[in-house]
């Protein structure tokens, strides 16, 4: 657990950089800080593990007064994952990785051995190992960034706007595995980053800070969407908050309708629908087929195939069931089980009915 | 023919001492201003179409590089020396001092043309090609004005490395003002004799601040849109 | 001229040393000697000067200072020292003119030193300094372990351009009579022996070069292979094709060899 108590950052020239934050980061969970430039968010961070020192105010880390100790021992206790990784150029990955245990005088040999098992459990080729930072791509740097900050297994990880400076592409499969990640080691993470749909999707609470350092909300994702305090926070937000606090809804278990469905390289049958669902011998989707445009008897081909389509699991959240339908060219969408085989289809009127019979529109995500 | 009294050794007549020798120390100092100046000239002329052939085949740059290196590890003195028997001319050529010099400045300015045109960005040179300049037309137009400023530093370190240079070709006996540390030195033998000393130290740290500042000057005029841009 | 040189330098009594006259390897190992003792001092003084400095961005002024002492004619300020301080050491030994020699040779090796650790310190990327601290490092452990490494390529290119400083300007020191490869020249010139002169170009310029060559080579050995970019072809993610060359980082200080 991090708690802020009353910290206040104030720079020599009277700028209030961070102004009486009260803050408890829960053990396990992690806390994203999101706000635009200039609010104190990576302040905030950096006074944790005092590479910026608090004017005032205490950050206890448990029941330890960070304060306490010297700043390098307090460090060494928690990982740190800045935004261009800030990797040792002169060393290879698996040194990099290493650095902690080496500083707090692992054995060598143990270090090491630590390091390769990171590597392949942030996603990389042990290959890397006898590599240097540059021979790799930033994403990829980004993942040993992470590995290194685990490398002494500390309890707390601090990472500031770690996921940034890399393609979207990438950072959406770097927040899917980091989440994977945090899942297997529940670590207590404070994330700062300044974009919002990260901060929604990352957090398991959120919180926004103001220009000049002052907390706005601190709420779960799914209430900062349905109930944001006031007008900076909602604005901050952004459109579409009610279909993304969908994504916060379970859908429950969708009733469906068995969708008629063609197996790929099989002949097309005479169907008097004009949209029929392509399926691989496994069941899973593939793609849906316009028989107006296709010969009859001809055979399912790959480049027949309209992909539009998102698909929604059971089980799921409303949002996902509610794309599905409106993303499907068919306007019937399609629901698989957790292994990705087709179930039947739904319509969006029929989830706009789930949504419409919710409780009370207060409680979403509740 | 020199009174060596105590009062003219004293380090502060230097002045006295240019005044008495008034028309031989002008002489000197005209010698090293156009040995510091000409070969810069003539290196840049020659560095110009070398950097450029350096960026325009790819090839060409790390040997080039190599060799322009190579030539500046080689110490004055010895390339000095060494010019002559190289190039077939007599042991002590009033050529080879200029000569050896210029070898230095092309060696220096070669790398920086490269670095000044290799610092002109990729979407200024397809925005020229795109308005219509032609390869030669491109480079005198567009590439070689944006890389002045970087080309005038690599001139201003040439030009003062010169100023410093030339006073070693006075100890082989060259005129230019490295003559007045040789003859200090010789008049210096039972007490020290500073002012022709003290005087070339002062000739050349001047020398080398008026033509640095020569050389700013022309960078200013030449590229007035930087004047444009506080920084 | 140039079957001369040959002559006179394939000569073995111009490589040995009599009682009346030292030979080439006696001047070669004067030469060293001078120069050797020149650039240890220089870096005893400048490195740790330059770590500092870089580290801490303290006290910057010193390398300002350091630097224009290159404006100075390095000839003129030789003779100058020597006329100051010989003639206290009239007598059997050449003290006289090692001293000032000495004291030249180390004002001149100084700047590029200084000025190229300090660059090379600073230039170290902020992200790496940052993680270095965050990791937990303490300041001396980040100046050793991480930003010295990383310095280390600019580092060498102000040592080897010192070391050819040096060597041209104890060549130059024959000129006040001491001894060193520059006898040769400045002997042959007296005696309008060119052969003579020339040979001893053409050693200065060897070792000149042969010494820049040692310590490129030592520098290949030194520096990590992440920071020269000489890492094998097969393991490249496929940019980055060529390393920038860390001279051209200095380039407007650094590549005067004589710039005194």
């Amino acid at each position: 657990m991090i708690r802020f108590d009353q910290a206040t950052k104030r720079y020599p020239d009277g700028t209030v950089a961070v102004d009486e934050l009260d803050l408890e980061a829960p053990s396990g969970k992690i806390t994203v800080l999101v706000g635009p430039s200039g609010c104190g968010k990576t302040t905030s961070l950096r006074m944790i593990n005092r590479m910026i020192e608090p004017t005032s105010g205490t950050i206890w880390l448990d029941d330890t007064d960070t304060a306490s100790m010297p700043a390098h021992e307090l460090r060494r206790q928690i990982g740190y994952v800045i935004q261009h990784a800030g990797l040792f150029p002169h060393r290879t990955i698996v040194d990099n990785i290493a650095t902690v245990p080496f500083l707090i005088g692992t054995d060598k040999r143990q270090a090491r051995a630590r390091a390769m098992e990171l590597l392949e459990r942030v996603g990389l080729d042990p290959a890397f190992a006898k590599r240097y930072p540059g021979q790799l791509s930033g994403g990829q740097q980004q993942r040993v960034g992470v590995a290194r900050a685990l490398a002494a297994d500390p309890p707390v990880m601090l990472m500031d706007e770690p996921f940034s400076a890399v393609d979207p592409v990438v950072r959406d499969q770097l927040q899917d595995e980091f989440l994977r990640l945090q899942d297997e080691l529940g670590k207590t993470i404070v994330f700062v980053t300044h974009d919002i749909d990260e901060a929604i999707k990352l957090g398991d609470q959120v919180a926004v800070l103001r220009v000049g350092g002052r907390l706005a909300q601190l709420a779960p994702p799914a209430e900062l969407l349905s109930r944001p305090v006031d007008a900076f926070v909602a604005g901050f937000v952004g459109r579409d908050r009610g279909y993304r606090a969908l994504g916060f809804t379970s859908a429950g278990t969708i009733v469906t309708r068995d969708e008629p469905t063609v197996t790929m390289g099989e002949s097309l049958p005479g169907s008097d629908g004009s949209w029929l669902l392509a399926v691989d011998p496994s069941g899973a989707p593939q793609g849906w087929l316009h028989l107006a445009d296709e010969p009859h008897g001809g055979v399912v081909e790959d480049r027949m195939l309209y992909r539009g389509g998102t698909l929604a699991t059971q089980g799921g959240t409303l949002r996902g069931a509610l794309d599905a339908c409106l993303s499907s060219p068919s306007g019937r969408g399609i629901v698989v089980d957790d292994s990705g085989r087709l179930i039947g289809s739904t319509t969006a009127r029929e989830v706009l009915a789930l949504i419409e019979g919710l409780p009370d529109a207060a409680e979403v995500g509740a | 023919m020199i009174p060596l009294d105590a009062a003219s050794s004293s380090p502060w007549h230097f002045w006295g001492y240019f005044l008495d020798h008034r028309s031989q120390d002008l002489g000197y100092l005209w010698d090293h201003t156009w040995l510091s100046v000409v070969p810069v000239v003539v290196g840049l002329l020659l560095a110009l179409p070398l950097g450029w052939l350096s960026r325009r085949y790819n090839w060409v740059y790390p040997p080039m590089m190599s060799i322009t290196g190579l030539l500046y590890t080689i110490p004055s003195i010895a390339l000095f020396v060494l010019i002559p028997p190289l190039l077939g001319l007599d042991p002590l050529s009033p050529l080879q001092v200029p000569i050896a010099l210029s070898v230095y400045s092309v060696a220096l300015l070669v790398r920086v043309v490269a670095d000044g045109l290799g610092a002109v960005s990729p979407e200024t040179l397809q925005a020229a090609t795109a308005i219509g300049f032609k390869p030669l037309g491109r480079f005198f137009r567009v590439e070689l004005p944006i890389a002045v400023p970087v080309i005038t530093a690599g001139l201003r370190v040439a030009i003062v490395a010169n100023v410093s240079i030339v006073t070693v070709a006075g100890t082989i006996g060259f005129d230019n003002l490295g003559r007045l540390f040789d003859e200090g030195f010789k008049l210096s033998t039972d007490t020290p004799y500073y002012p022709p000393i003290i005087l070339g130290i002062i000739l050349c740290v001047l020398l080398a601040l008026v033509l640095d500042g020569l050389v700013l000057l022309v960078n200013r005029l030449l590229t007035p849109w930087r004047r444009a841009v506080p920084t | 001229m140039i079957g001369d040189v040959f002559s006179w330098l394939s000569d073995p009594t111009h490589w040995q040393s009599t009682n009346f006259d030292t030979g080439i390897w006696g001047q070669l190992g004067a030469h060293l000697r001078y120069s050797a003792i020149a650039l240890v001092i220089a870096l005893v003084i400048a490195l740790p000067l330059g770590l500092w400095i870089g580290h801490t961005n303290k006290a910057t002024w010193i390398v300002s200072a350091a630097n224009a002492i290159r404006a100075l004619p390095s000839v003129g300020l030789l003779v100058l020292l020597v006329v100051i301080i010989a003639p206290h050491f009239y007598g059997r030994t050449d003290t006289g003119y090692v001293i000032p020699t000495e004291i030249v040779l180390v004002l001149l090796a100084i700047p590029s030193i200084l000025s190229n650790t300090v660059a090379g310190v600073q230039n170290v990327d902020r992200a790496v300094r940052d993680a270095a601290y965050g990791m937990g490092m303490t300041g001396p452990q980040v100046l050793f372990r991480v930003e010295t490494p990383n310095a280390l390529p600019l580092i060498f290119s102000g040592f080897r351009s010192a070391t050819l400083q040096v060597i041209a300007t104890a060549t130059i020191a024959s000129y006040v009579t001491l001894g060193g490869l520059g006898r040769f020249i400045y002997d042959g010139l007296a005696q309008q022996d060119y052969p003579q002169m020339i040979s001893g170009g053409l050693l200065v310029a060897a070792l000149a070069l042969i010494l820049d060559l040692l310590l490129a080579l030592l520098q290949r050995y030194t520096v990590s292979r992440g920071i020269t970019g000489r890492t094998r072809r097969s393991d490249r993610a496929g940019h980055s094709d060529e390393a920038p060359d860390p001279r051209s980082a200095v380039l407007t200080e650094d590549l005067a060899p004589e710039a005194a």
